[in-house]
């Protein structure tokens, strides 16, 4: 009888922990079928092979569409993470593996600042560091911009992730008569993989969704660039900040071109989400 | 030999406990000594792991350490490859030579040390994600041997010395961490055995291991004899009395008792030695 009633309360508990997640996921759902239905209409051939152009364009029916800003996402996006990923795995790698380094106070110092600062000020940042001097808006200083959001991200995660590695482990390594350095390159990042990976995912979604930092960095473009180097040396459009523009224009088919862009910058994050769900089952079935 | 014999009771008779500087010389001069701890304390903070040891490591012999739980072999084994450079809070003092050279002294990498000085622990230690073919080749491959024959090779020969051959022969590739526990272990004794090393410490490698391994691992230790000099941490004293030739019973942080282990298990100096044995206390 007693074990009937603790069978009893076990599926209570999973009943109500089961309506706890569908409360949270409905409104994501909500969220995500809304934007769908907002900016399918202006998902067309279009709007992945034009530039955006004048609202002129939009308004006469013209071709526009946003081919230069899901570009320079992804130019800036992937550059951003080219700064980040480096940086923030050796700052992790160094928080975590020689935490009585004398530089380390510093750097946590550094980290926690950059972490707490808001992603406007980051872009303030970037905006006195790169576009002063270099003169111009541009692409790279997005990027520079966005890896300031990331940076702090990978750095924590990557901590941790280190963190949880027994110790035991690095000690087998070092008995191996391997130096320091080889033991964390070798066997323990590997066997943090998994984490790693998750880290850098956060930090992307995070700084994929950014639109603050890039206004006055990258700050936008209608066109597609003369050249190839004005992917990074020119002003570059971005999603989270084309869609903010479209957003608060005067102009209809603008706004409904701006929730295809919420569609775009959606299922680039889930895309990243699934890529790393995919390496953590990955690493999971390794561990096994 | 005989002569040896009695040099040996010579220099273990007296009370290794507490031995003043001077009287170490004599230690030196044994000529098969392989590794030699000298006046060797470690403290942990303020607490004592091991206290004052003088002990000679005799080349190509398999050398064992007993003694109740937490009366410091694990922290004496560690002081011998410098493993302690690495836990936070722990202090060696004293000097431990490695063929006459203090591995302690400043201009001595440890790294090198490690590398002469080999490791099996008390706990399995895979490295949870690479293969069991990596594992064992991960401290060769890891300084830049790339002859995938020569690793082929050595990864066979030290499965099979580790008694492991034949039950992971089939799945090299698989990960070390999906091994059983003893397995772990053994994989963890090939990997160390793969490197080669001049002196091989092993704590507590059986513990995990069922008669049948722990046989292959004995059998293993004895031809190894032959080319590695052995220290072994044990609970088990018929372990002890099977296959090591010198045994030292520690105490709370004390070295108690050093002897050859025909003597130490048949007619011990100290009583309390005689007690451990004989399982009256421990
Ligand atoms: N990292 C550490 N920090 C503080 N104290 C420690 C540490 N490692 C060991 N000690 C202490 O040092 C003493 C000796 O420990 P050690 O591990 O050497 O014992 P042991 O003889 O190997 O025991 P066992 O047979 O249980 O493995 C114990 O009192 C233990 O609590
Ligand atoms: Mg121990």
């Amino acid at each position: 009888m007693n074990l009937k009633r603790r069978h009893w309360r076990d599926r209570l508990m999973l009943g109500v922990l089961s309506a706890a997640t569908l409360l949270v996921l409905i409104p994501l759902f909500i969220v995500i079928a809304y934007v769908v239905v907002q900016g399918i209409g202006a998902l067309n051939g279009d709007f992945f092979t034009k530039e955006l152009g004048s609202p002129a364009r939009a308004q006469m029916g013209q071709e526009t569409g946003l081919v230069h800003t899901i570009l320079g996402t992804m130019v800036v996006d992937l550059l951003a993470l080219l700064l980040a990923v480096p940086l923030g795995i050796g700052a992790g790698i160094m928080l975590s593996e020689y935490p009585d380094h004398r530089l380390n106070p510093l750097l946590r110092l550094l980290n926690d600042t950059l972490n707490g600062m808001p992603a406007i000020l980051k872009g303030l940042l970037a905006f006195a560091l790169i576009v002063k001097p270099m003169g111009t808006f541009s692409g790279f200083a997005g990027a520079v911009a966005l890896a300031f959001v990331m940076l702090p991200i990978i750095a924590r995660t990557t901590e941790s992730a280190l963190m949880i590695i027994p110790w035991s482990i690095r000690e087998a390594g070092l008995a191996l008569g391997l130096p320091r350095w080889r033991v964390v390159l070798s066997t323990i990042i590997p066997t943090a993989r998994v984490g790693l990976i998750t880290g850098i995912l956060i930090a992307f979604a995070r700084a994929a969704g950014e639109a603050a930092p890039l206004l006055f960095t990258s700050f936008g473009n209608n066109y597609l660039p003369s050249h190839w180097s004005g992917w990074l040396l020119g002003p570059v459009d971005t999603l989270p900040q084309r869609l903010y523009s479209l957003a608060i224009s005067p102009y209809k088919q603008w706004h409904e071109m701006g929730w295809a862009a919420g569609i775009i910058l959606l299922s680039m994050v889930i895309v990243a989400f699934v890529i790393g769900r995919l390496a953590w089952s990955g690493g999971r079935v390794a561990k096994r | 030999m005989e002569q040896a014999e009695a040099r040996k009771t010579l220099v273990t008779r007296a009370p290794y406990g507490r031995r003043p500087e001077g009287q170490t010389a004599e230690l030196r001069e044994m000529g098969k000594v392989r590794m030699q701890a000298r006046s060797l304390s470690v403290h942990y903070g303020t607490a004592v792991g091991v206290r004052d040891v003088t002990l000679p490591i005799y080349n190509q012999q398999i050398t064992a350490l007993i003694g109740p739980s937490g009366c410091g072999k694990t922290t004496f084994l560690r002081a011998l490859n410098r493993m302690h450079d690495q836990t936070r809070g722990a202090r060696v003092t004293g000097q431990a030579l490695l063929d006459g050279e203090d591995i302690y002294a400043p201009k001595i990498d440890p790294v090198i040390i490690r590398r002469r000085v080999g490791m099996v622990f008390q706990k399995p230690t895979p490295f949870p994600t690479m293969s069991i073919y990596d594992n064992v080749v991960a401290g060769l491959k890891l300084v830049g041997i790339r002859n995938t024959a020569l690793l082929d090779e050595v990864v066979e020969r030290a499965l099979h010395q580790a008694a492991l051959w034949d039950e992971v022969k089939d799945r090299l590739r698989n990960p070390g961490g999906s091994l059983s526990g003893g397995q772990q272990q053994r994989l963890s004794i090939a990997r160390a055995l793969a490197v080669e090393p001049e002196v091989l410490l092993m704590d507590e490698p059986t513990s995990s291991l069922d008669p049948q391994s722990t046989m292959r691992i004995e059998e293993l230790m004895a031809e190894l004899k032959t080319q590695v000099t052995i220290v072994i941490v044990t609970h088990n004293m018929q372990q002890a009395s099977r296959i090591s030739d010198h045994t030292a019973f520690f105490y709370v942080g004390d070295l108690v008792e050093f002897n050859p282990t025909r003597k130490m298990f048949t007619n011990p100096d100290e009583d309390r030695t005689e007690d451990y044995i004989t399982g009256r206390f421990g």
